[in-house]
C-alpha cells in the first residue's frame, strides 16, 4: 500500500508518556502507521490501550503536563492550492508549538475530530450553529457571517438534520444524542478537512442510531475523499468502517493488517481472544470466552510481551524475557508475537 | 416567559406581607418597649421619670395601642404614603435616616463587590489554568487567610497601625472638616482618600471566597469535552478559555445576587462599626438594642424584601445567561 500521491499522515514510532506522581504511564509506546486520503484505518483495543491518546497526539491535544510526546514523528502531507498543480508541504506536528498558530491552522481545517460523548461535546450555553460556524470563521479568511451561516445550514442539512435553518439556532440540550453527533460531524467537516478522526463516535449511541451515523461517516468520507482514522473497541464497527486495522494493547501495536486479512486470518493470541469474545449470528451456540485476567497496571514495567499474563499460548522464559518485535509475517500483515 | 416573570412578581406580594408581619412581631418580641428602655436609661443616669411622664410618652408614640393596630398603622403608612414611621431614638422620621445612610452604604458595598470581582475572577482563572503552580499555592493560601480572618479584626488592626505609624485616621469616610460640608470636588477627593480601606476590608472575605468558587468551577469545566472539542477546531487558548469554560464557570456567581442585594443596603455591621462608617448596619444594631421598633422593623423589612427581590433577579439573570434553564422554564 504505497500510494504517495494520497499519503496524508505518517506516524512513525510515536511515544506519548504521562508523567504522574505515581510513575510514568507509557500510554503510547512506539506506534507507527500511514494513512491515505480516501482510505480508512481502524484502531481497536480495550480501554486504556492508547487508542485515544494516539489520536489526541496527532492533533497535539494531549494535556501537557502531565502528558508529553517524547519521541517519534507525526508527518502531515499538506497540499496547498487546487488538486493536480499543488505544492506539498510536510509538517511534523510534534515539532510545532502545542497550541501555536501553525498547529491551530491544522486543527479543524486539515483534520477534523469527532468525540465519544455527543452529550458533552458542545458548550451548553452557545447555539449549535454558532459553534459550527466558529470553525469556518476561524479558517476562512474574509468570510462573512451570513455566508458562514448559510454554509453551516447547508452542512447541517448534509448530515441529515431536518429543518436545518431553524435548528441552526437551537441549543445542544434541544438535540437528541444522535442529532448532536450529526452536528458534531458537521462541525468537524465544515472546513472540508483532509482527514477525519472518529474517537469512538458511536459508542454512546444506541444501535440503530449507530448504524445511521456510521453510514453517514462512510458516505462523507467517500464524498470528500478523506483519510479516516476510526477508533473503537467494537470489532464489528471497526470491521465495517476500515480498510486496515491496528490492534493495540497497552500502548503497543500487536497486529496490523488489512481488514479482510485480520478478520479471515487473525494471528496474535490477543486478536484471537478478542474475536472469541464477540457473539456471531451464524456460528453454533457456544459460550463466549472473555479474556482472562485484567489489564496490568499502567505503571507496571513489563520487560516482555505486555499480554504475557493473560495469554493462553505464553511461553514462560521466552515471552516475558524480551518484547517481541513487530514482524511482517505475510505481505502487509504485521504481528508482534514470538509464535510467528 | 413573560407569564412566568409576572407570576413570580405576583408571588412576591404574599411573601412580603408575611415578612412584614414577622419583622414587626420579632421587633416587638423582647419584653418592654422603647419607652421603658428609655426610662431605664434616664433613671440610670439619675433622672427620675414620673408615672405621668411615662404614660404621656407611651401615648405620644402610640405604644398604648394593641400590637395589630400599631402594625396596621405602620404598614398603612408605608404602602399609602411611603412613610416608614418615626424613629423614637433619633427623634426623626425613619425616611430621613435611611435617606442619609442608604446611598453611602450602597456606594461602599457595590464598589467593594465590584472590586472583589475584578480582583477575584482573573485570579481564579489564573489559579485554575495554572493549577498547582507556585502562584496558585500563593493565591490559595491568601484566599484561605482571607476567608478565615474576621474583617472587623483586620479593620481594628489596620486602623490602629495606620494611626500609630502614619498618624492617618481611617475612621469615618471624611476628614473632620468635610463632615458637615456640602458636596464639592474637594470633599469627593477626601472621600476617595478614606474609602479604600473599607472597600478592601468589606471586599476581602468575598474576594477570597470568589477566587475559590471561580477556580473550582473552572477546573471542573476545563476537563469537559466541549473544551477539547473547541480546541480541536483550532481556537486560540485565550479565546477558547474566555468564550467557553469561563463563561460557564462564572454563572454561579449570578445566583449569589440574592445574598448580595440585601448586603448592599445593610453594609457589614462589624467593620462599619469599627471604622465608624455612616452606613445602615450600625443604625440597625442600635435601633434593635434601643427597641426603636419602627426604625428596626423598617430596616429588617427592607432587607428581607431585597432578599426575595434578589432571589428573583438572580433567577432571571440565570435564565438570561443559561439557555438550559430558559427552555426548561418555558415548557412548563
Amino acid at each position: 500500500m504505497t500510494d504517495t500521491a494520497n499519503l496524508f499522515l505518517e506516524v512513525d514510532n510515536l511515544k506519548t508518556y504521562f508523567f504522574l506522581h505515581e510513575g510514568t504511564v507509557k500510554a503510547v509506546d512506539g506506534v507507527s502507521f500511514n494513512l491515505y486520503k480516501g482510505r480508512s484505518l481502524g484502531v481497536i483495543g480495550e480501554s486504556g490501550c492508547g487508542k485515544s491518546v494516539t489520536a489526541h497526539s496527532i492533533l497535539r491535544l494531549v494535556p501537557s503536563p502531565p502528558g508529553r510526546e517524547v519521541d517519534g514523528k507525526i508527518l502531515l502531507h499538506l497540499h496547498e492550492g487546487s488538486n493536480g498543480s499543488s505544492t506539498e508541504e510536510i509538517v511534523d506536528t510534534l515539532k510545532l508549538e502545542r497550541n501555536g498558530p501553525k498547529m491551530r491552522s491544522i486543527r479543524g481545517k486539515e483534520i477534523g475530530m469527532i468525540f465519544q460523548e455527543p452529550m458533552t461535546s458542545f458548550s451548553p450555553v452557545h447555539t449549535i450553529g454558532s459553534q459550527i460556524m466558529e470553525n469556518l470563521l476561524l479558517h476562512t479568511p474574509g468570510i462573512s457571517k451570513k455566508e458562514a451561516r448559510d454554509r453551516t445550514i447547508e452542512m447541517l442539512q448534509r448530515v441529515g438534520i431536518a429543518r436545518a435553518h431553524q435548528q441552526v439556532d437551537a441549543y445542544p440540550h434541544q438535540f437528541s444524542g444522535g442529532m448532536r453527533q450529526r452536528a458534531m460531524i458537521a462541525m468537524a467537516l465544515i472546513c472540508g478537512p483532509s482527514m477525519l478522526i472518529g474517537d469512538e463516535p458511536t459508542t454512546a449511541l444506541d444501535v440503530t442510531i449507530q448504524a445511521q451515523i456510521l453510514d453517514l461517516i462512510n458516505d462523507l468520507q467517500a464524498e470528500l475523499n478523506m483519510a479516516l482514522m476510526y477508533i473503537s473497541h467494537d470489532l464489528a464497527v471497526v470491521g465495517e468502517m476500515s480498510d486496515e486495522i491496528i490492534v493495540m494493547y497497552l500502548g503497543l501495536v500487536m497486529e496490523h493488517a488489512s481488514t479482510d486479512e485480520i478478520f479471515d486470518n487473525p494471528l496474535h493470541p490477543y486478536t484471537l481472544a478478542l474475536w472469541r469474545s464477540i457473539p456471531t449470528i451464524e456460528g453454533k451456540l457456544e459460550r463466549l470466552t472473555p479474556i482472562s485476567g485484567t489489564l496490568p497496571s499502567p505503571f507496571a514495567h513489563i520487560p516482555g510481551c505486555p499480554f504475557f499474563s493473560r495469554c493462553e499460548r505464553r511461553i514462560p522464559g521466552t515471552c516475558d524475557a524480551a518484547l517481541p518485535p513487530l514482524k511482517e509475517v505475510a505481505p502487509g500483515h504485521w504481528v508482534r508475537c514470538v509464535l510467528y | 416567559m413573560l407569564v412566568y416573570i409576572i407570576r413570580r412578581i405576583l408571588m412576591l406580594i404574599p411573601i412580603l406581607i408575611l415578612m412584614s408581619m414577622v419583622a414587626f412581631f420579632l421587633i416587638e418580641l423582647p419584653p418592654g418597649d422603647w419607652v421603658s428602655t428609655r426610662i431605664t436609661q434616664l433613671e440610670m443616669s439619675g433622672v427620675q421619670v414620673s408615672a405621668d411622664e411615662a404614660a404621656r410618652l407611651i401615648a405620644q408614640y402610640g405604644l398604648d395601642k394593641p400590637m395589630p393596630v400599631r402594625y396596621w398603622r405602620w404598614v398603612e403608612g408605608i404602602v399609602m404614603r411611603g412613610n416608614w414611621g418615626f424613629s423614637m431614638q433619633w427623634n426623626k422620621p425613619v425616611n430621613e435616616i435611611l435617606a442619609e445612610r442608604v446611598p453611602m452604604t450602597i456606594v461602599i458595598s457595590l464598589s467593594a463587590l465590584l472590586l472583589s470581582w475584578i480582583v477575584a475572577i482573573p485570579i481564579g482563572i489564573y489559579s485554575a489554568t495554572h493549577q498547582y503552580s507556585f502562584l496558585d499555592y500563593v493565591f490559595t493560601i491568601l484566599g484561605f487567610i482571607g476567608v478565615a480572618t474576621p474583617g472587623f479584626l483586620l479593620a481594628l488592626i489596620l486602623a490602629w497601625v495606620l494611626f500609630a505609624k502614619f498618624g492617618f485616621s481611617m475612621l469615618g469616610l471624611y476628614s473632620r472638616e468635610y463632615l458637615e460640608a456640602p458636596w464639592s470636588f474637594a470633599k469627593f477627593l477626601d472621600l476617595l482618600k478614606h474609602i479604600w480601606l473599607p472597600l478592601i476590608l468589606v471586599g476581602m472575605g468575598n474576594t477570597a471566597g470568589t477566587i475559590r468558587v471561580v477556580r473550582n468551577n473552572l477546573l471542573d469545566e476545563l476537563n469537559k469535552q466541549y473544551v477539547i472539542a473547541a480546541r480541536s477546531k483550532g481556537l486560540s487558548e485565550w479565546k477558547l478559555l474566555l468564550k467557553y469554560p469561563v463563561r460557564l464557570a462564572i454563572n454561579p456567581l449570578l445566583s449569589t445576587v440574592s445574598f448580595i442585594l440585601p448586603g448592599l443596603v445593610s453594609g457589614s455591621v462589624l467593620i462599619d462599626i469599627v471604622l465608624s462608617l455612616q452606613t445602615t448596619g450600625p443604625v440597625l444594631l442600635r435601633a434593635t438594642l434601643a427597641q426603636d421598633m419602627y426604625l428596626a422593623g423598617s430596616i429588617v423589612l427592607i432587607l428581607s424584601a431585597l432578599t426575595v427581590v434578589g432571589a428573583l433577579l438572580g433567577d432571571l439573570l440565570l435564565i438570561v445567561v443559561d439557555p438550559r434553564i430558559r427552555f426548561g422554564r418555558a415548557e412548563k
